[in-house]
């Protein structure tokens, strides 16, 4: 659906997007991810075709977003970033006008506003004026316009920015339920966000991309050296010798914890789960137990490892 | 054709979802008013041979009016939606940039000609009263509001093209204002001119918007006239669009 290849865009003197390239395809759901500045909105004007590249191209469904602009810009909804809206227009009334700028004819357009509408959760709010609704519920506006067209690619800049725990999850929701019938393309600089919603995920960083895989394959690759924390009650030097001698314990260390336990943190020899055997010795042993948890490391960690500053970019 | 009367259709409903809408329309009510008051007094004292028309013409309200309220009805057209952000998602959809253009051109002309709606009032008030018949000639009336559309697409094309330039409204008045006085300002500069020789005082000529719509007012539709405003409307719209394209030059 989407192929970019060797995009580059430079502002005056400054290079936001370096030599980038990707494909997405038909039906997935990707997630842009990177810190703010790494060139995640750049690369979407680009492709909503709001602004050109200095050089590379990019295709979306087979069109050149630069030379069929108009043929491009048919086939994708844009939610730049912000969600600019019209404050004194009313909704229904807002995305009427949307869907007539996209094209859809005046039969049409009604039945898709309907529709959107019931989709993103609008219908009761339809007579009401944009500027006095809640941010959440102007964020669903935004979506609904970025849908009501129904177009083939969807791209959502930082869409649930701004918004409250349960709003969040209402946008995530509506977003999931978006795979498979259209491609959808998300920038965001929240991690859980992409491990959530994303069937792959782009990691982006000074204009460039760094990563590109699922998000479970990112934590796989990471998972070498994942711990097993467990909290016992037992004596101390009981643990540490018992530790000191499993022969599939590599490294360990016990800290005091609330009370009579202790924290243990214990890595394995070789990627094997100690939690059973953990168990059994605490069960042997009468230990209190009352944590035993392996740590993964999240995409957080895979996230500053790979967009740790280079000694090029300190300099 | 469609996107075109839907882009219409938004901007016009945006001048009059806007207090600045109703503020724009009472400042020239007022306006017009005004010139009304002095133009009865003048009635009363004295006849006077002069078409009502042409009285109004001479009060000079006309041009304070132009001057001062096109670049705020066209300050908005572009400034405001490229602060606002909405430049991105408008243009982002299947609009081309001459549509948007002309679209909001259109409803700022469509705008002003309401606003100026109050004198057609005052002169049929001047026509119920008046003793003699011929008093208001439609003839004058018309070319009077073809003086009026004519200017306003001039300055407003002019107001248009400073708003595509900034993000900020007030910049946009002001660069439109000061393009509004530069060409009041030639106008003053070709009334000196009595008897023009060479070509730069030909061309200094053509600026006389005095005379042109002094003309208009009188009834008298000059072609040249006309032709001058149709072109630097023009002008001005072009290079607006051309403002508006260069957004996609690499």
């Amino acid at each position: 659906m989407i192929e970019v290849s060797n995009l580059t865009k430079r502002y005056a003197g400054r290079t936001a997007v370096d030599d980038i390239s990707f494909t997405v395809a038909a039906g997935e759901i990707v997630g842009l991810l990177g810190p703010n500045g790494a060139g995640k909105s750049t690369t979407m004007r680009v492709l909503s075709g709001f602004m050109p590249a200095t050089s590379g191209t990019v295709r979306v469904a087979g069109f050149d977003v630069y030379h069929d602009s108009e043929e491009t810009r048919r086939r994708i909804g844009y939610m730049p970033e912000n969600n600019p809206l019209y404050p004194e227009m009313r909704v229904r009334e807002y995305l009427k006008f949307r869907a007539r700028l996209k094209g859809l004819g005046w039969r049409h357009s009604r039945k898709r506003v309907t529709t959107v509408m019931e989709q993103c959760g609008l219908a009761d709010v339809g007579r009401r004026v944009i500027g006095q609704l809640s941010k959440g519920y102007k964020q669903r506006v935004g979506l609904a316009d970025a849908l009501v067209h129904d177009p083939e690619l969807i791209i959502l800049d930082e869409p649930t920015i701004g918004l409250d725990p349960q709003q969040i999850r209402s946008v995530r929701a509506l977003i999931k339920s978006l795979a498979g019938k259209h491609t959808v393309l998300i920038s965001t600089h929240i991690l859980p966000e992409v491990e959530m919603m994303c069937g792959r995920v782009l990691i982006m960083f000074d204009g460039r991309v760094l990563a590109s895989d699922t998000p479970a394959n990112l934590q796989r690759r990471m998972a070498g050296g994942s711990q097993v924390i467990a909290e016992i009650a037992a004596p101390l030097a009981v643990l540490r010798s018992v530790w000191e001698n499993l022969p599939e314990v590599a490294q360990f260390d016990v800290a005091p914890g609330e009370g009579e336990y202790f924290r243990c943190a214990l890595t394995p020899r070789d990627g094997r789960d100690l939690r059973p055997l953990i168990f059994s010795l605490a069960r042997e042993n009468g230990w209190g137990l009352r944590e035993l948890t392996r740590s993964r490391h999240s995409l957080e960690d895979i996230y500053i490892q790979v967009t740790k500053p280079t000694t090029e970019a300190i300099e | 054709m469609r996107i075109y009367w839907t882009l219409l259709r938004r901007e016009l409903s945006a001048f009059f979802f806007s207090w600045m809408g109703y503020v724009i329309i009472a400042a020239v009510t007022l306006l017009t008013g005004l010139s009304f008051v002095v133009l009865v007094q003048n009635l009363g004292t004295d006849p006077s041979p002069m078409p009502v028309t042409e009285m109004f013409y001479l009060s000079f309200y006309f041009w304070l009016t132009l001057l001062l309220v096109s670049p705020v009805i066209s300050m908005r057209l572009f400034a405001l939606e490229k602060a606002a952000g909405t430049f991105e998602t408008l243009m982002t959809t299947a609009v081309s940039d001459l549509q948007v253009v002309l679209a909001k051109f259109t409803a700022a002309v469509v705008f002003y000609m309401i606003a100026w709606l109050p004198l057609l009032v005052c002169l049929f008030i001047i026509r119920r009263y008046a003793q003699q018949g011929g008093a208001l000639d439609p003839g004058t009336v018309y070319g009077m509001f073809l003086g009026i559309f004519l200017t306003g697409c001039l300055f407003l094309s002019l107001g248009c093209f400073a708003s595509s330039l900034t993000r900020n409204q007030m910049t946009a008045a002001t660069l439109s204002f000061a393009g509004g006085v530069g060409l009041f300002s030639l106008a003053y500069l070709a009334r000196k001119i009595s008897d023009p020789v060479g070509w730069q005082a030909q061309v200094l000529a053509s600026f006389n918007l005095f005379e042109q719509m002094h003309d208009f007012a009188r009834g008298v539709v000059d072609t040249r006239a006309v032709i001058f405003y149709a072109s630097a409307t023009f002008l001005c719209l072009f290079l607006t669009l051309r403002v508006v394209e260069s957004r996609r030059w690499k």
